[in-house]
């Protein structure tokens, strides 16, 4: 009955597996990159989306400022997206760390809860009941209310798992007239009352749900669902009218209608209304033959046709499903065989099946996949589909690691060519650039003594220092004239020292009345020095960075390309020891499921077998009677 | 042999019924210690994976070279977007046909890298048309073009199309 539980439960879980992460975008977006890592979570591409998101989290904090970067606004609900696609990539170990570090956070009460809700889950889907008890037991507070009805439902989910019937059945009430969990509140509601002994209130409730109307194809297979089980519950009371009863309300093209029509023909046969039992019996027989209710059917129509007194027809349909059982049994030996053989995995991987939301079903329509005809029932099962999704999910890493190691190589090319290209220019131009250095630092200096002297001028005018290059040699030329006269006055005559007096006076009163004039246009033109100075430096900086752009552009990435070389080797070499273990796994898995398949055939046979005989003796045993009457 | 046959009948169906047991061959324990293996070697793979990012921006696209144009659709704008197609300085340089999964994920507000590139300092010219279709059925086509100045720093144009049209936004 255990198992009755976790099917409902991982039916349930298939059902909102789809929407396994919650983020949801900002009202106001204002970091680009992390609406990127939205963009490939929304399309459920979490290994990208989770990878972009450590590097944009790395890189923002390793930020010496991260309040300016874009990411700031973001960042609590970028540390819980993280957590949150690693729930939804299922590294529940990883996320867990993320989200209790969430938890733990200055983060509000209905975040915080979300998180633990999402972790909750991880652990339930991981079949870890009692950790996802634990974690629940942290909930306090106000609840979000889109997850209000799902938290009651895990609550009851974890509950049924650890035993806790009553308490599962007081939290299912609360849920009753949930739209959203229509149908599942029902049958888990039903199954905890049975499992809590009260089988009178179980069948009530399974007998409702049975007859919920709905258009939702999820409710609808869970309402197929309660009226099989109710059927099975009343065949093993032998209340065989009630069970054809409910049995008949499963739809008949549902995932559940091949085990509703068997168990309806069995209610007739049942109650020795043979003719009745062949109506849903031989509906199953059109039906695909690798199902184990069709496998049934075809023993048991001949078994009604023998109840009836049709001996003959009963033989020859024994003969027909002793042909098919014998096929079938080929079939599977073949499935057997081409799995050993790695097909299988192989199949598994198919790319163009990842196209196709339905590939499960589609995998046994590819041509030369005999290994998957009888796979559809063990796909279903929770185990199986959890190693499935890690065998696929080893697949995609396995074909990542492989296209790094191109693109490491790619790398290494682009910088060989860079260092070829740059290495022989650059010690030239370091040299010119020397060179234009010195210059320049010469100019500035220049420049600077300038701008020095005229705001000495400011404070305490000084004529002299605005005089052109002509002003101050004609300056220098009088005054070493007035020397040599001072000195020999009985050569010169007054007319001459009159003269330079007179040039003196001149030089000095265009200099003095020049002075505002000129220092207006010094002023200018260290105005107009400084816009070329400007641009000058902007050259030189970005000479500069070109220059250091150039040198690392093939420097420094070595060290860098061999580390990751050698992690990508050992990360290829453990995926590749898991990915054969977790096949192996899974051929475990369906090589066991094959076998037990084959095994009942071969039953079947056997049973076929007797049948036959035995059909064809009382068929020469009429014929001889009626011959006698005749 | 009524009753016998109908001891076997119900014994098959209530096994049919009920859930089989699959792989008695493989362990609960088992199953959870490989998937913990799985998840460590995901984390590994995800650790590199973020360390490759970082290496081949800083090797493929420096920042005083490097030009990113991010694209998203208008906040509850249900167009269909079809295709798009970028050209930088005359040259085509993104295009792109529409997946539905694509499309949902912008309209849930996701923003697509639609190209990252390198470009010379100074004036350059993006030209962008993209085709779609209105909610009510009609044809879309615009062709806008966008005029931007790169510095020294990394670029980053976004573009929010809308069914009225495109709007640029240097970030």
């Amino acid at each position: 009955m255990y198992r009755l539980v976790f099917f409902l439960i991982s039916l349930w879980l298939l059902v909102s597996s789809a929407q396994a992460a919650s983020t949801s975008a900002p009202e106001e977006l204002k970091d680009l990159y992390f609406g990127e890592t939205l963009y490939y979570a929304f399309q459920e591409e979490w290994f990208d989306a989770i990878a972009r998101l450590d590097t944009e989290l790395a890189l923002h904090h390793g930020l010496d400022q991260p309040e300016l970067d874009s990411l700031y606004v973001h960042v609590g609900l970028a540390e819980f997206a993280v957590g949150d696609f690693e729930l939804a990539y299922r590294m529940h170990q990883r996320a867990g760390r993320a989200i209790t570090a969430v938890i733990n956070g200055n983060v509000a009460e209905e975040i915080r809860n979300e998180a633990i809700f999402r972790l909750a889950k991880i652990y339930f889907q991981k079949n870890q009941p009692v950790n996802s008890q634990h974690v629940l037991d942290r909930i306090s507070g106000s609840v979000p209310e889109v997850i209000r009805d799902d938290l009651i439902f895990l609550r009851s989910q974890v509950h049924m798992a650890t035993g806790r019937f009553d308490e599962a059945v007081t939290l299912l009430l609360e849920l009753e007239n949930t739209q959203s969990l229509e149908g599942f509140t029902g049958y888990n509601l039903a199954i905890a009352l049975l499992m809590a002994g009260q089988d009178k209130e179980g069948h009530r409730y399974l007998d409702l749900n049975g007859k919920i109307r709905s258009k939702k194809p999820a409710t609808l297979a869970i309402k197929d669902k309660s009226n099989l089980v109710i059927g099975d519950i009343l065949l093993g009371k032998n209340n065989f009218l009630g069970a054809k009863e409910v049995l008949d309300r499963v739809r008949l093209e549902g995932p559940f209608s091949n085990r509703a029509l068997l168990g309806s023909g069995w209610a007739d046969a049942s109650m020795e209304h043979f003719e009745q039992a062949l109506i849903p019996w031989s509906l199953l027989l059109e039906r695909q033959i690798t199902d184990l209710a069709v496998q049934e059917a075809l023993l048991a129509v001949p078994y009604a046709y023998g109840k009836l007194g049709v001996y003959s027809k009963a033989a020859l349909l024994y003969g027909s499903a002793l042909k098919s059982f014998g096929e079938e049994v080929d079939k599977l030996e073949t499935s057997i065989k081409s799995i050993r053989e790695g097909k299988f995995l192989r199949a598994l991987v198919r790319e163009e099946l990842k196209q196709d939301d339905n590939w499960v079903v589609k995998l046994r329509e590819i041509p030369e996949t005999p290994e998957t005809y009888y796979l559809l029932d063990l796909m279903a099962s929770h185990d199986f589909q959890e190693s499935l999704k890690n065998y696929l999910d080893l697949e995609q890493l396995r074909r990542k690691l492989e296209n790094w190691n191109g693109d490491l190589d790619a790398f290494e090319e682009i910088i060989e060519k860079r260092r070829t290209y740059y290495q022989p220019l650059l010690p030239e131009i370091d040299t010119k650039f020397r060179l234009l250095d010195s210059q320049m630092r010469l100019r500035l200096e220049q420049r600077e003594r300038i701008d020095k002297r005229l705001q000495t001028v400011l404070i305490a005018p000084r004529p002299d220092y605005l005089a052109t290059a002509d002003e101050r040699t004609s300056r220098e030329r009088i005054i070493q004239l007035e020397q040599t006269l001072s000195a020999d006055t009985a050569a010169v005559s007054d007319q001459v020292t009159s003269r330079i007096r007179r040039l003196h006076g001149v030089l000095d009163w265009n200099i003095h009345t020049g002075y505002d004039q000129r220092l207006t246009e010094a002023y200018q033109n260290l105005h107009d020095l400084n816009q070329v100075i400007e641009t000058l430096q902007q050259q030189y900086n970005s000479f500069v960075r070109i220059r250091q752009a150039a040198t690392q552009s093939y420097q420094g990435y070595n060290k860098s390309i061999r580390r990751q070389r050698i992690r990508i080797t050992a990360a290829t070499e453990q995926l590749t020891t898991l990915m054969a273990r977790q096949g192996h796994m899974l051929e475990v898995l369906a090589v066991s499921e094959l076998t037990r398949r084959r095994d009942r055939l071969e039953e079947f046979q056997v049973k076929a077998r007797f049948a036959m005989a035995d059909s064809f003796d009382r068929a020469t045993r009429t014929q001889g009677q009626k011959r006698i009457e005749q | 042999m009524n009753n016998i046959w109908g001891v076997i009948w119900l014994g098959i169906l209530i096994c049919t019924l009920s859930c089989t047991a699959y792989g008695q061959e493989v362990s609960r324990e088992q199953i959870k210690g490989l998937d913990e293996q799985v998840q460590e070697i995901k984390s590994d793979v995800l650790s590199i994976a973020a360390e490759l990012n970082l290496l081949e921006e800083k090797l493929l696209y420096p920042s005083h070279t490097q030009i990113s144009m991010f694209l998203a659709l208008a906040k509850g704008d249900l167009f269909r977007l079809d295709s798009i197609e970028i050209r930088l300085d005359e040259q085509v340089v993104a295009q792109h046909l529409y997946t539905f999964k694509e499309l949902e994920a912008l309209q849930m507000g996701g923003v697509q890298r639609i190209y990252t590139g390198n470009i010379k300092t100074g004036e350059h010219e993006v030209l962008v048309s993209f085709s779609g279709k209105s909610t009510g059925g009609n044809e879309l086509e615009y062709l806008e073009s966008y005029k931007i100045e790169k510095d020294i720093g990394p670029t980053i144009v976004e573009m929010i199309l809308a069914h009225q049209g495109i709007t640029f936004n240097n970030r």
